[in-house]
């Protein structure tokens, strides 16, 4: 698989570390009544499509940034790349 | 049709005339007592226990495609019980057993040989991790014996002992592991299952479940539906498909794994040997085949098929271990679908739904499960309760905190 790094190009999918499904950027509140259940939801259970998959890949043989990765789990073609920083900006992450 | 020697000789003098299918085709009927879902190795194994061990009577097994067309037809075919952890390794060693009597049990040559499986130990860090596993494997009975080089050069020659990286500084064995002819698995339960009753519908893809109430009372299929009293679910790779219609998300990722088998050679590996610097092991099939694998691609992936760099990275752990096979040409690779859990340990357990069970997340260790599996779903579909060497395979341990980390790497997947 060729993963299209919005900085570098083309890179082969051998540089990157494979983490999982981007919703893992949506850390749940430590302070909420529910944070226990929450984080057990978060940590452990997974919608584990068959088709469009948004996930998370870190460019470790690269530049060492997180990406988000659009990929379809059934033909393993990937739609979009995006820089992970922009993504968790972009849902109200400070960080 | 009972087979035997005798049946053999009898139907060679009378011309093969007597042979009949070795299950029907039945079509569905409106309801049973209990349905199974997937007709792999371990939803076959399932009916079978059903009928035979628990007396069941009613049993439906349904199947999207054919019977064993999914990872039992596709896996390497090696069964063992060397395990760590007081969760998994009664289990696993109740399943050898099953292996050990299996071919009488359920009348069907299913090759099962018991070559022996040895795993590699390159660093003295290695030694004493095999050690602990020995140990914990000989405390619960089962057999493990720590080999020295000398012993290993006696069996297997033609390793790379030497290797500058990788040196070979001795081995865990346990003589009873072994292989498994695995389509003769599915179709051994599936004839054993069909001779007791069990409807085996093919060719027919569950579209839904019919829960009313928080009560589970048939599934919606493509040929109509099907009212049960208990519908288990054993369908590995989908699970997260098939129980999405359940409205449940599991604490599993679908992955891919690859296998390979070299072309047809004379017989030269005598056992299963696994590289314990990288991730290889191999066997060598009766027909000549070496019979291969590696790590799972890494990736979530319903497709089937892998890609070129887990490839690499398997035969390079096969030539760093035993370079002789690099001059043999590749006949044929492939990738299944895993159910690959957030422990790395299976699900044998109810639901949230009344009469709805749930049995996978066996990551990419399924094949060795089938009989346990198979048995202690049985004993869950059938009694309610749990197997006693199942009970740690529950849902809830991830809420818990009571995980069954063989390796200990945490809710990680693509590390199992």
């Amino acid at each position: 698989m060729i993963i299209h790094h919005p900085l570098l190009g083309p890179r082969d999918s051998s540089e990157f570390v494979y983490l999982g499904d981007a919703a893992l950027i949506d850390r749940p509140d430590w302070q909420s009544d529910t944070a226990a259940r929450d984080f057990y939801e978060y940590q452990y259970l997974r919608d584990n499509p068959a088709g469009p998959h948004r996930e998370l890949w870190y460019h470790e043989g690269g530049d060492r940034s997180w990406l988000v990765v659009t990929r379809n789990t059934v033909t393993h073609e990937i739609t979009s790349v995006e820089i992970a920083r922009d993504v968790a900006r972009s849902r109200g992450r400070s960080t | 049709m009972r087979y035997s020697g005798f049946r053999v000789i009898k139907e060679a003098l009378t011309g093969h005339k007597g042979w009949a299918p070795a299950w029907r085709e039945p079509d569905p009927k409106p309801s049973y007592d209990i349905v199974v879902i997937g007709g792999g190795g371990h939803g076959l194994a399932t009916a079978y226990y059903l009928a035979k061990e628990f007396g069941e009577k009613k049993i439906a097994l349904i199947e999207k495609g054919w019977i064993g067309s999914g990872n039992v037809g596709r896996n390497t075919t090696i069964i063992r019980s060397n395990y760590l952890l007081d969760g998994n390794e009664p289990f696993y060693e109740f399943s050898l057993k099953l292996w050990e009597g299996l071919e009488q049990d359920f009348n069907y040559n299913a090759m099962v040989s018991q070559r022996g499986i040895l795993n590699l130990i390159h660093t003295d860090a290695q030694r004493d991790a095999f050690i602990r596993r020995g140990n914990a494997m000989r405390l619960n009975g089962v057999d493990a014996e720590l080999l020295s080089v000398a012993q290993i050069r006696d069996r297997y020659p033609f390793f790379k002992f030497d290797d500058a990286r990788f040196p070979i500084k001795g081995g865990l064995a346990q003589h009873r592991g072994g292989t498994v002819r695995h389509d003769a698995v599915a179709w051994g339960y599936a004839r054993g299952a069909d001779r007791r009753g069990v409807d085996i519908i093919q060719n027919c893809e569950v579209t839904g479940f019919r829960i009313e109430n928080g009560k589970c009372l048939g599934v919606e299929t493509s040929r109509g539906f099907i009212g049960a009293k208990k519908v288990g679910c054993a369908v590995a790779g989908s699970s997260g498909r098939l129980m999405a219609k359940a409205d449940m998300r599991l604490p599993i990722e679908s992955h891919v794994l690859q296998a390979f088998v070299s072309e047809g050679l004379k017989p030269v590996i005598p056992g299963v040997v696994t590289f314990g610097a990288g991730h290889f092991y191999v066997s060598q099939s009766d027909k000549g085949g070496l019979v291969f694998g590696g790590d799972i691609d890494g990736y979530n992936s319903y497709a089937q098929r892998g890609n070129l760099p887990v490839v690499e990275d398997v035969c390079e752990g096969g030539m760093a271990l035993m370079p002789m096979i690099g001059r043999a040409r590749l006949l044929r690779m492939w990738g299944g679908i895993m159910d690959m859990s957030m422990d790395g340990s299976p699900i044998i357990d109810r639901t949230h739904v009344e009469g709805l069970y749930f049995n996978g997340g066996w990551c990419y260790g399924g094949f060795k499960a089938t009989p346990a599996s198979g048995y202690c779903f049985a004993h869950l579909l059938s009694r309610d309760t749990p197997h006693p060497v199942a009970t740690a395979y529950r849902f809830d341990r991830f809420e818990k905190g009571l995980m069954i980390d063989e390796k200990g790497v945490g809710a990680q997947p693509n590390l199992h």
